[in-house]
């Protein structure tokens, strides 16, 4: 047919048309220009707070071990919705509910575990936090698929059904228990919440930093076996090199910096007392670790970029978002789609719940206020494009990280909230303006 | 026009559907036989795109049934026409623009590996074959399909129709947005598959492609049926008198 002057993008073959080193450098590693530029807007706004707050307050607090290992706590909760909030969005809908799920998902855990199951089971009983986790999961996913179902198959706006799920969840969130607050949590289910106990300290950190270079190694050995089962042009070996050598920093640098994060001094003594040892004057350090919610979002962040990039579920899910009636055309039922993904982002949602909850070790009413336009701010920053379509899993939980970062950036220099709120608007507008820039260049 | 069999591949008796009371096609019958092309002509809005649909199961007809092969068939989604092998070209080509040739060649026929993942390596290896046959030229594998050209979308859209062994083949309007040299390549595309023994509904505007390409030609007006000719027994005229005047000529029935 047409004669096309574009070579191959696989090939690794330069055009005769000049191109700058760089352009040629991310060519030819392939790696995401997004990913590369989100990373790069991450590592400005972290130094930025931190020089900030080191030439004007005296004192740099951001890139210390324990701001960032708080951080990655504090993102957790977002982060595991924000990647159900991808789906959504790629399918051209929207779930203004996810916050109030939180809501009303926590609460049921919370009055299940407080005031239901010890009955039954005694105080402290180890199954306690996983028939909670399951009952909350199960919670969400069937309050998502109520939201599905109103909206795929009596055809309301999904805006309208999960503003009407908003203001009904956080009311019913209210009304089971009486407006009042559930509290302590049980003492294992508090550990889906991070702090000290909740993290898996300096070996098991270890464990899940090579198991993680291990997949990162596998996964880069059998995309090359699979081009060269199939003769498809290969990167060249240094740029492999390259790649496997910056995947496995990033998770080694990760592991050292939850590492370096001691355990208070207070927690070591209550430990030795009930180790009956003795904590010596010059004292101990024990490590912190990967903190529990975060290991919960980098395997949620994992399964659902596979569900999403090697599914049939996934690809449908981009063929209703770039074409509903060609996705209808080829057979694929779009209702029933919408649907299950309304249900998974309900399941997150309440899985999110159980984080929250744990993490204040109680049930508030105030739990997850707000946050579904976290959820939506961190999946949109993160690269997915409201007119449907366009999205990733990593981009959502990069969204995420840039959100919770401004926002403890600012407590840490000092802004009020008034200052935070205004920031993060106006880098939620320019975040999206800049990728339209990006997406209008890359064509 | 050899005929081998006197059962037609496809026969779709008596379909009739509306739309909020407005008969978009009206007790209408035609029928196919295999290697055979049958034309299906009218103004805009005449009933051809909708009775096809019907047949590619887009649409569920009201009343009327349709016979694959003198078998009674019952088609209520695209799926169930897939498993007829009943494949369609749409005129708008129904590609998911954010996605690439191979995953809208393979849309909801996806190739999984034994893990059940999606096989992306052996599908771009299959997209890669089967457009080297149609489409030398193509080269764009890894770019989703809005960044390629109007003929290049539609050997895409081919693609998907010829890859899966289809027995009928429907057509809306395929060189509709193709240039003088791209519509020729269509145009042997489908003597070809003609030659391969399938059957092909083709909606065409340009009389001249039908006079060329089609065995028969099926002409409706405002819903109904006007009547079926044998392409090499009446003029262009009479087509045209036919598809204007809504009148069945005398000759070539």
């Amino acid at each position: 047919m047409t004669q096309d002057p574009f070579t191959d993008s696989n090939s690794s073959k330069k055009p005769q048309s000049k191109i700058s080193p760089l352009t040629s450098f991310l060519r030819v590693t392939e790696i995401d220009t997004r990913l590369a530029g989100m990373a790069g807007a991450l590592l400005l706004i972290w130094l930025g707070f931190h020089y900030y707050g080191l030439f004007v307050n005296g004192m740099g607090a951001f890139l210390t071990p324990r701001n960032l290992w708080n951080l990655s706590v504090q993102t957790s909760s977002i982060g595991i919705m924000a990647t159900g909030m991808v789906l959504v969005i790629v399918t051209r809908n929207i779930d203004l509910s996810v916050g109030a799920l939180v809501g009303v998902t926590a609460m049921m855990m919370g009055i299940l575990q407080v005031e239901v199951l010890p009955q039954y089971l005694g105080l402290g009983h180890p199954a306690i936090w996983v028939i909670t986790v399951i009952v909350g999961l199960i919670a969400g996913a069937i309050i998502g698929a109520l939201h599905g179902w109103l909206i795929a198959y009596c055809r309301i706006p999904a805006f309208i059904v999960t503003l009407g799920g908003l203001l009904i969840w956080r009311g019913m969130a209210f009304i089971s228990a009486g407006g009042k607050t559930i509290s302590p949590v049980d003492q294992t289910f508090a550990l889906l919440g991070g702090g000290p106990y909740g993290a898996i300290g300096a070996w098991g950190s270890w464990v899940v930093g090579l198991i993680a270079c291990a997949g990162v190694l596998w996964m880069m050995q059998s995309g090359r076996a699979q081009r060269v089962k199939h003769d498809f042009p290969l990167r060249p070996m240094w740029a492999e090199v390259l790649l496997a050598a910056i995947g496995c920093g990033t998770i080694i640098g990760s592991v050292l910096l939850v590492n370096a994060y001691p355990l208070p001094k207070g927690i070591i003594k209550a430990m030795a007392a009930a180790n009956n040892t003795i904590v010596p004057p010059e004292g101990i350090f024990i490590s912190h670790g990967f903190a529990i919610p975060v290991l919960i979002l980098i395997s949620v962040g994992v399964l659902m970029t596979i569900l999403l990039t090697r599914t049939r579920f996934g690809r449908y899910v981009f063929a209703i978002g770039g074409n509903p009636e060609a996705a209808s055309l080829a057979g694929i039922n779009t209702r029933w789609m919408t649907l299950k993904i309304f249900s998974l982002m309900g399941m997150l949602a309440g899985l999110a719940g159980a984080v929250a909850s744990a993490r204040l070790n109680s049930a508030t009413n105030a739990l997850g206020l707000l946050d579904e336009l976290y959820v939506i701010a961190a999946a949109v920053i993160g690269g997915t494009s409201l007119a449907g379509g366009v999205g990733t899993i990593y981009g959502a939980i990069l969204g995420a990280l840039v959100m919770q970062s401004l926002q403890t950036g600012m407590v840490l220099i000092g802004f009020d909230t008034a200052i935070q709120q205004i920031v993060v608007g106006i880098v939620l507008v320019l975040a999206v303006y800049l990728d339209n820039l990006y997406r209008s260049k890359s064509k | 026009m050899k005929r081998t069999t006197n059962t037609p591949l496809v026969e779709m008796r008596d379909i009739s559907i509306s739309f909020g009371g407005i008969k978009a096609v009206d007790h209408v019958t035609v029928n196919l036989f295999a290697g055979e092309v049958v034309g299906l002509l009218g103004h805009n809005g005449a009933g051809k795109s909708t009775l096809i649909k019907c047949l590619s199961g887009a649409y569920r007809p009201d009343h009327g049934q349709v016979f694959i092969d003198g078998q009674k068939v019952t088609i209520n989604n695209p799926r169930d026409a897939r498993a007829q092998n009943i494949e369609t070209i749409y005129q708008t080509l129904a590609l998911a623009d954010n996605l690439n040739a191979a995953a809208n060649l393979f849309l909801g026929r996806e190739l999984i590996n034994s893990a059940g993942l999606l096989d992306e390596a052996q599908m771009e290896a299959e997209t890669r074959k089967i457009m080297a046959r149609l489409n030398p030229n193509f080269r764009k594998f890894n770019v989703p399909v809005s960044a390629l050209s109007g003929g290049q979308r539609q050997s895409v859209a081919i693609a998907r129709a010829v890859y899966f062994n289809a027995k009928i083949l429907i057509m809306d309007e395929p060189t509709a947005a193709l240039g003088p040299q791209e519509t020729q390549m269509v145009a042997e595309l489908i003597e070809e598959l003609k030659k391969q023994g399938l059957g092909i509904f083709l909606i065409e505007h340009d009389i001249h492609n039908v006079m060329k390409l089609c065995d028969r030609a099926s002409v409706m007006k405002n819903g109904q049926l006007v009547g079926t000719v044998d392409v090499d027994k009446v003029t262009d005229d009479e087509i045209l008198g036919m598809i204007i005047m809504g009148k069945q000529s005398n000759q070539g029935v």
